[in-house]
């Protein structure tokens, strides 16, 4: 796809990248709140869910987006206008970066570069930007009290996330997430070459860390402190209504199909399908839907437990993060590195 | 024409970035104003967002030259962990909504004068040793290049900086400790 594009102008490269992106956010928030949100949590508790809207009430999303879109955006009197209405936006453009570094196929690409999993931490930080915008911009003791905690949330989960990853990018040798693929796709098993090698069975704790981190940087139970609903109601998202709080929405679900994919991509092989030639170009179709079902599968994790656990107290959520996620992500970078040097 | 083509052309022909000129001046005029409404705007939270757009320009501008790990620096560093910070600490403390007229009213000459004169120190400094110097932008500056330059070249100054941080955050934590 991506060789196609160098051979177009510098806009229409653009426009088509810009729009690659749109469909990959909004078909992949709009795959996990249906799949996940609607019928999911309503099998577990035992009812059906949304069923008047299409079959199965698969076209529920379009109403609920309807109604959404109808609803007025109200801007509380005190606020501080201009920061209120761009914090939502904030928050999705760091999403919509977050995707650029994915890949979907030997050329099916945005951008590849050695950049690659570290302009992701680098532009997935800049949400928390937007989160503090909303919290203090509202003008409202809930969203202020969300935002901070947030944002200390965030802060405090952020480095296992970072270090989790450093273990991965010390055996495939690259920061490249492409590179990181091919080299799960080419590796060997103990001199089995048939499924490659998936760095979840080498970096099984780094995947658990991971996961772990990456539950509360999307702020899901059992780290929803931020969004509390019985006590800030819905935390930095209060004030909000309309359109922004839409943007919200889209936001979270996003980002979690987003973050999911950088998993499925570090640990998982990404697009590799085995028994395929990495190179073939059958692979540019069929990848990004395999990436795609690793996505639902993961992100069914998510949501599994997201229904599943009561919620941490604030205290106990610093203390996972500080005193036992880092110390075990470390402990696991020194071992990575070692072997790599030993084996 | 593509735009990649006059680039291309522009590079050959002799050192003429046109599109990397254009969007020098514009990044540079979006980072000189937010600079200036950063140290004029009379809320606290307001200059810290300023900032934001100050340190994201710098980062695109580093983008422009090619240093696309400085770039990437810049965010992961200054807008994802030290505005952070700052806005934290901010709101932490009191976040007041609307203007603050406490803030920054009696330093103010003296600090635009310091703010003057470290720019023209600076300025004088690098117009005397880079006037001449022509800059030379074949390809990106690699990540794999920056650090093979760190772990061997510049490994003694690397780990003196770690040691430096690990002391600054030890003295941290002793001074905020109460006994």
């Amino acid at each position: 796809m991506m060789a196609v594009l160098a051979e177009l102008s510098y806009w229409q490269a653009t426009s088509i990248r810009v729009a690659a992106g749109l469909v990959a956010v909004l078909l992949v928030a709009g795959t996990l709140v249906y799949a996940h949100l609607f019928k999911m949590v309503s099998f577990m508790q035992s009812r059906l869910g949304p069923m008047e809207a299409g079959p199965y009430g698969s076209l529920q999303l379009l109403a609920e987006i309807g109604k959404f879109l109808q609803k007025e955006d109200i801007v509380p009197r005190r606020a501080d206008r201009f920061v209120f209405k761009a914090a939502p936006f904030v928050v999705l453009t760091s999403t919509f970066l977050l995707l650029v570094v994915l890949p979907g196929g030997p050329d099916a690409w945005f951008i590849t570069n050695d950049l690659g999993i570290y302009l992701a931490m680098a532009v997935g930080s800049v949400s928390v930007i937007g989160i503090l915008m909303a919290g203090w911009g509202s003008a409202s003791k809930y969203s202020l009290l969300g935002g901070l905690r947030a944002t200390g949330q965030l802060i405090a989960y952020e480095l296992p996330l970072l270090l989790a990853v450093v273990g991965v990018v010390i055996q495939a040798e690259t920061m490249n997430l492409q590179g990181i693929v091919l080299a799960q796709a080419n590796g060997e098993i103990f001199g089995w070459g048939a499924i490659g090698n998936p760095f979840i069975l080498t970096q099984l704790v780094g995947f658990v860390i991971f996961m772990i981190a990456m539950q509360a940087e999307l702020t899901q139970t059992p780290f929803d402190m931020p969004v509390a609903e019985s006590e800030l109601v819905t935390g930095y998202m209060t004030e909000y209504s309309g359109l922004r709080f839409l943007l919200f929405f889209i936001g979270e679900f996003a980002t979690a199909g987003v973050f999911s994919a950088i998993a499925a991509v570090l640990f998982l092989g990404g697009w590799y399908v085995p028994g395929l030639d990495p190179a073939d170009n059958l692979l540019n179709v069929l990848g990004p839907l395999v990436l795609m079902g690793k996505v639902v599968v993961l992100t069914f994790l998510v949501f599994w437990i997201r229904f599943t656990f009561p919620r941490f107290r604030e205290d106990q959520l610093q203390r996972l993060a500080w005193k036992f996620l880092v110390p075990l992500a470390l402990a696991n970078i020194v071992v990575t590195g070692v072997l790599k040097v030993v084996v | 024409m593509t735009a990649a083509g006059v680039l291309a052309a522009g590079a050959a022909g002799g050192d003429l970035f046109v599109a990397q000129n254009v969007f020098f001046g514009v990044i540079a005029l979006v980072m000189i104003v937010s600079a200036i409404r950063c140290v004029t705007t009379r809320n606290v939270v307001h200059a810290a967002l300023w900032l934001v757009l100050v340190l994201a320009g710098a980062a695109a501008q580093f983008i422009l030259l090619g240093s696309e790990f400085v770039a990437v620096t810049q965010v992961l560093v200054y807008i994802g962990a030290i505005i952070v910070l700052f806005l934290f600490g901010i709101m932490l403390t009191k976040a007041s909504m609307g203007d603050d007229d406490s803030v920054a009213t009696e330093k103010r000459l003296m600090a635009s004068l310091v703010a003057v004169l470290l720019a023209v120190v600076m300025g004088i400094a690098l117009l005397d040793s880079y006037s001449d110097t022509r800059l030379v932008i074949d390809e990106p500056q690699r990540f794999g290049v920056v650090s093979d330059a760190i772990f061997s070249q510049y490994i003694v100054a690397f780990e003196a900086v770690s040691v430096l941080l690990l002391a600054a955050l030890i003295g941290a934590i002793v001074v905020a400790r109460k006994e």
